[in-house]
C-alpha cells in the first residue's frame, strides 16, 4: 500500500514538475542563443533552421512566424533599462540610435502580440518616418497621453512589449556586441 | 527519509523527461500554429494578401504593421512551384517556412538583385528528377529546396510611411506562385 501511494505521489510530482517547467519555459520565452543588449533581447537563430526545440515549441504555440535570418532580426523589450516592466499607464522614453540596417521598425504590442488600440491609429514607427535631431539621434515617447514629437501611444494597457526589427542588417549573422550595435536606451519618465 | 529522497529524485528525473517530451511534441500537437491558421483562410498554391493587423485581430501575433504581407501556402505534391514577385520601392523580402513555422530560407530584394524575385521551389526528390540539361540551361534560376511537401512562402513589402501601404499592397498583388508548366 505504501508503495502504491509513493508511486502515485512520484508520478503526480513528476507531472507537475514536467508540465510546469514546459509551461514556464514556453510562456516566459526561454530559448537558447539569445542576444542581449540593454533591455533588448533577440534570438537570431530562431529565424533559421538552427532554431532550438524551445523556440520551435513557442512558435508553434503562439502561431507567429519568426523573421527569417536573411530578412532581418527582431529585438524584444519587456522592461526598461533598469528592469522595470513596461506599464501602459507610465511614460517611457526611448532615445539614441539603432544598429546599421537598411530599415527598422518599432512596434508596440500587448503581451500576446496584438496591436494596441489608440485614437490616432499609431502602432509603431519606421526608420523613414521618425523625427531625428541633427546628429541622427531620435527620441520616442511611449505613454498613454499625447506628446509632441514622436509619440507612441500605449493605450493605457497594463503590460506591453516593444519590438525593434532591423531589416537587411549584418547583425545576427556573426558575433555581435553592444559596442557595434548601439541600441536605444529606454527610461521611465513617471506614471500617471 | 532516504526512501523519500529517492522517490523525489525519481520524480524530478521523470519530470525532466515529461518536460522534454512535451516541448518536443508541441510543434506536432499545436493546432493554432501559423500554417493551421492560414489553412482556414487562404487557398493552396496561390498568393493571397493578408489583411493588415489591427488592434482587434491579426492573422498571426507579432505581425509588423508597417508591412504589406502576402502568403502562398504551398503543396508540392503535384510538382515544383514557380514563385515570382516584383520588388517594391522600399524593401521587399521573401521568407520560406516549413509546415512547422521554421524559416528555412529568406531573401530580400537587394540579395535578389533584380526588379523581380524569381524562385523555383521543389522538394529534394523533385530536384533530383530534373533533367540534367535543363539544370544547365537555366543556371541563373534560383532553386529552393523545400524540406517538406507543404509550407508557406511569405512575401513582405515595407511601407516606410503609412500612406505608402496601398502601393506596397499593389506590388504584392502582382506576385505569383504556380505550378511549373501551368499557364495563367
Amino acid at each position: 500500500m505504501r508503495l502504491f501511494f509513493s508511486s502515485c505521489f512520484t508520478l503526480l510530482l513528476a507531472a507537475v514538475i514536467g508540465l510546469g517547467a514546459t509551461w514556464l519555459t514556453l510562456t516566459r520565452g526561454v530559448a537558447f542563443g539569445s542576444l542581449r543588449i540593454g533591455a533588448w533581447t533577440a534570438w537570431p537563430r530562431t529565424g533559421s533552421v538552427d532554431i532550438d526545440p524551445y523556440a520551435r515549441a513557442i512558435v508553434a504555440r503562439t502561431g507567429e512566424l519568426p523573421i527569417g535570418t536573411g530578412d532581418g532580426v527582431a529585438f524584444y523589450a519587456r522592461t526598461d533599462d533598469s528592469g522595470d516592466a513596461f506599464d501602459g499607464r507610465c511614460t517611457f522614453s526611448l532615445t539614441g540610435m539603432t544598429p546599421a540596417a537598411r530599415y527598422w521598425t518599432l512596434t508596440l504590442y500587448d503581451p500576446e502580440g496584438r496591436l494596441v488600440a489608440n485614437t490616432i491609429g499609431r502602432h509603431g514607427f519606421t526608420s523613414a518616418e521618425i523625427i531625428r535631431d541633427t546628429g541622427g539621434r531620435f527620441a520616442i515617447t511611449i505613454g498613454p497621453r499625447a506628446r509632441p514629437g514622436n509619440w507612441l501611444p500605449s493605450g493605457g494597457i497594463e503590460k506591453f512589449v516593444l519590438v525593434l526589427r532591423l531589416y537587411d542588417t549584418p547583425i545576427g549573422l556573426a558575433s555581435f556586441t553592444s559596442r557595434e550595435g548601439p541600441m536605444p536606451a529606454i527610461a521611465r519618465k513617471g506614471c500617471s | 527519509m532516504i526512501r523519500l529522497t529517492f522517490w523525489i529524485l525519481g520524480a524530478i528525473l521523470l519530470g525532466g523527461i515529461v518536460h522534454l517530451s512535451t516541448v518536443l511534441a508541441m510543434p506536432e500537437a499545436a493546432t493554432q500554429d501559423a500554417y493551421s491558421r492560414l489553412a482556414q483562410l487562404i487557398p493552396v498554391n496561390a498568393v493571397t494578401a493578408l489583411a493588415p493587423p489591427n488592434a482587434q485581430n491579426g492573422v498571426m501575433p507579432f505581425m509588423d504593421p508597417a508591412f504589406a504581407v502576402a502568403v502562398c501556402r504551398y503543396d508540392l505534391s503535384g510538382g515544383p512551384l514557380k514563385f515570382t514577385a516584383p520588388v517594391s520601392q522600399a524593401y521587399t523580402s521573401v521568407t520560406f517556412y516549413t509546415r512547422k513555422s521554421v524559416a528555412y530560407y529568406a531573401i530580400n530584394d537587394r540579395a535578389a538583385g533584380r526588379r523581380t524575385i524569381e524562385l523555383d521551389l521543389m522538394t529534394r526528390e523533385q530536384r533530383a528528377d530534373l533533367p540534367e540539361e535543363e539544370d544547365v540551361t537555366t543556371a541563373d534560376r534560383l532553386i529552393i529546396e523545400s524540406p517538406g511537401v507543404t509550407g508557406l512562402i511569405v512575401l513582405r513589402a515595407l511601407a516606410p510611411e503609412p500612406g505608402m501601404l496601398a502601393m506596397a499592397r499593389r506590388t504584392l498583388a502582382e506576385a505569383k506562385c504556380r505550378r511549373e508548366g501551368a499557364r495563367g
